[in-house]
């Protein structure tokens, strides 16, 4: 038996890295999995495929994590189609920055947009179906940056410092729910948006990663599975970080 | 049931009250209609009438005539 059969899980950000990683590996054990993108069409081929592997539902859903009646939608269906919802990742995310003194208001508002408020949103349309359940695991997607900062990544450090934050605020409100929840915080994944910052910078940065290499998305999901089954039942409130011994 | 019926129904079960007290009724003039026991309330309308109401409504619900209001317009299609 899977470590999530019975569950059903939502994932942001779906289409590849980590979330289409840990969409896999929800369904390989055994849940019922929704995953978002924003592009239309884009996760169908990959989901049937799952679906088809691991003998259970995985399902696409297409919108923008900022569009809060399109998440509201989705959720509706979810309710609709299973009756409950018991995991939820956030793990849609962008990486844009810029140096000190060259930040826009336009990228602090799409980066935050995006990784901070679109992730409260979500989470107050998941809480409303783990509510009633009694039930559920919230999961986000912080960063070892985010907690220890990085020169040039100010608005995204922040970002996902705001994630940390905000994952320890909503688990003291949630526990006596029983809903719990916590935050990865991953360190350099191979994953497309590592690469935004190029490989030099990369390579500058494994040398302080004391395994000596790169994470992989499996690394990352291991862990979010980890946190959506009942094997992490009592924990809640957590930041885990999941980055070799990277030192920033 | 009417969906007056079971709008009435909502309020009382949430906030366990009478029907007589609901006509009036604001919130957090009562201790059951506090911040948590609103999110009861709301989570009792929205299974009273399996809709999903939208954050800036559940804001704005702050009287009993209001939260009618509210879910009489076009998005909910609710029917007083």
């Amino acid at each position: 038996m899977g470590l999530l059969e019975h569950k059903v899980c939502l994932v942001t950000g779906a289409g590849r890295g980590i979330g289409a990683e840990t969409v896999r590996k929800f369904a390989e054990e055994g849940a019922a999995v929704y995953g978002t993108a924003r592009t239309e069409g884009t996760l169908d081929a990959r989901f049937a495929e799952l679906a088809g592997q691991y003998h259970t539902p995985v399902v696409p859903l297409y919108f923008d994590v900022t569009d809060e009646a399109a998440a509201k939608r989705a959720v509706m269906q979810i309710r609709k189609e299973q009756g409950r919802l018991d995991v939820l990742v956030n793990n849609a995310g962008i990486m844009q920055d810029n140096v000190i003194g060259m930040i826009g208001y336009d990228l602090m508002r799409a980066v935050f947009d995006v990784n901070v408020f679109a992730v409260i949103s979500m989470t107050q349309l998941a809480v409303k179906l783990m509510g009633r359940q009694g039930s559920g695991s919230v999961i986000n997607l912080s960063s070892i940056v985010g907690l220890d900062g990085a020169a040039g990544q100010a608005v995204y450090s922040a970002s996902k410092g705001a994630v940390a934050a905000l994952t320890k605020a909503a688990s003291k409100e949630l526990s006596p729910k029983g809903i719990r929840v916590n935050a990865v915080a991953p360190g350099l994944i191979d994953t497309d948006l590592l690469r935004v910052i190029g490989e030099k910078r990369i390579e500058e940065n494994l040398s302080h990663v004391r395994m000596g290499r790169l994470g992989r998305p499996e690394d990352v999901a291991g862990v979010i599975t980890f946190l959506a089954s009942d094997m992490s039942g009592y924990v809640t409130g957590k930041i885990i970080g999941v980055d070799g011994d990277f030192q920033v | 049931m009417t969906n007056q019926e079971k709008y009435n129904k909502a309020f009382m079960t949430a906030l366990e009250i009478t029907e007589g007290q609901l006509s009036g009724l604001k919130y957090q003039e009562i201790e059951a209609w506090d911040s948590v026991g609103h999110m009861g309330l709301v989570a009792a309308l929205e299974d009273a009438f399996d809709i999903m109401m939208d954050t800036d409504d559940i804001i704005d619900l702050s009287s009993y005539e209001k939260g009618m209001e509210i879910l009489s317009r076009e998005e909910y299609g609710i029917v007083f």
